[in-house]
């Protein structure tokens, strides 16, 4: 498989939110603003790439009985580091994602990646593999986060998007906003791609 | 500690912080075994028993080992071994105790160490700074209220099996569209305690 197919299929193919349904609590939990969802989104890529790169390069000497737990070490490793780095350079963001970024660790996408992909394949595919499924989770992420952010507060990025008489809908901003957001895109999703199968 | 701080704490797990609809923690079994209330309550069960244990062994690893050696920062490492030893422990002893326990239960328990519900719970109870009691039965009222969101979803999604859904609404945009109004019902009780 080319290096180059393997980017689109995180991206549209196999993307993990709207197609695989992976690591759902922060899709829903931190997409309250599209700024949440990219930080949210770049730090979840960055632990999947570093796991990928490291399980990739010791999956010769990992036992098989014991991946699991050896895997979840590595991901725990990466997600305290980017946690640190987080905490140091981003003060706001981390207060802002919170729980979320130490719950990196159980977010499924990344464990289902290692096993999947990263203990079967070579280095450098395993890290394109992470670049292709990170880039995917991130933008869903940002579209979720700026459905709701637009529809909640009228904003985009913090920069206002509507005119003046727009009532936003606080409720986005919550919790049934986070639900409600999702399983519309879900079912636009899936409304397009059998448009698209009907064409063929 | 007081009757009515244990009450508090259980009311504000249960209904006003719940961990599903208002915490989003424990999506992926609220999403991916609901499609039965019978399973639902296998796994609200098996995830109440596992959280209970967590929150004190948790706590344990947290005031007796990492803040007397200062190593608060091998925190996330230390509670996820904690926990998935745990999972595994539980499993051997269910299954060498109670047979039929484990056939019900069994296939869930391997799925509680990746249910953020477990490792949040045990986060949040070292952020709120609670004490040993306080967070065992937070826990506790953490579980029962998963418990009870799972099974509500998942009554409500039996129903739905006789319902002509729209076809691209079909399966998880219609299950997420029900979460949100569950949600909604539950923001309701913002301000209880």
């Amino acid at each position: 498989m080319k290096l180059k197919e393997l980017v689109y299929k995180g991206i549209v193919t196999e993307n993990p939110v709207f197609i695989q349904l992976l690591g759902m609590c922060p899709v829903l939990a931190v997409t309250n603003t599209a700024e949440n969802a990219l930080g949210m989104g770049a730090a979840t890529a960055a632990v999947l790439i570093g796991s990928n790169f490291v399980i990739s390069l010791l999956r010769k000497f990992i036992p098989s009985k014991i991946r699991i737990p050896a895997f979840v070490v590595v991901i725990a490793t990466f997600v305290t580091i980017v946690g640190m780095v987080m905490k140091a350079y981003l003060p706001a963001l981390d207060a802002a994602l919170g729980l979320f970024i130490p719950l990196i660790v159980v977010n499924c996408l990344i464990l289902a990646r290692a096993e999947a992909f990263a203990s079967k394949n070579s280095v450098l595919k395993s890290v394109v593999d992470g670049v292709g499924m990170g880039l995917g989770f991130t933008i869903a992420l940002v579209v979720l986060g700026a459905v709701r952010e637009l529809l909640g507060a009228g904003t985009i990025f913090g920069a206002t998007m509507t005119w003046s008489s727009f009532e936003p809908a606080g409720v986005m901003g919550l919790p049934p906003g986070a639900f409600l957001a999702l399983g519309m895109l879900l079912a636009l999703y899936n409304k397009i791609a059998s448009m698209k199968l009907k064409k063929q | 500690m007081s009757a009515s701080s244990i009450f508090i704490i259980l009311v504000s797990s249960i209904l006003v912080n719940n961990f599903v609809l208002s915490r989003f923690l424990g999506i992926c079994p609220f999403l991916g075994v609901s499609k039965q209330v019978e399973t639902a309550f296998g796994m609200g069960m098996a995830v109440t028993f596992v959280m209970a244990l967590a929150s004190l062994m948790t706590y344990m690893v947290q005031h007796f080992i990492l803040i007397p050696l200062e190593l608060e920062y091998l925190q996330t490492i230390a509670f996820i071994l904690v926990i998935a030893s745990l999972v595994q422990l539980v499993e051997m002893i269910i299954q060498k105790s109670s047979p039929t326990l484990y056939s019900s239960l069994g296939v869930f328990l391997p799925l509680i160490t990746t249910n953020c519900a477990v490792l949040g719970l045990a986060i949040l109870n070292i952020q709120m700074e609670l004490t040993m009691i306080e967070a065992l039965i937070h826990g506790i009222g953490a579980a029962v209220g998963f418990t009870l969101a799972i099974v509500l979803f998942a009554a409500i999604r039996e129903k739905l099996e006789y319902y002509n859904v729209p076809e691209p609404f079909k399966g998880f945009p219609i299950a997420l569209i029900i979460a949100s109004f569950m949600s909604l019902a539950f923001l309701g009780f913002t301000g209880l305690v």
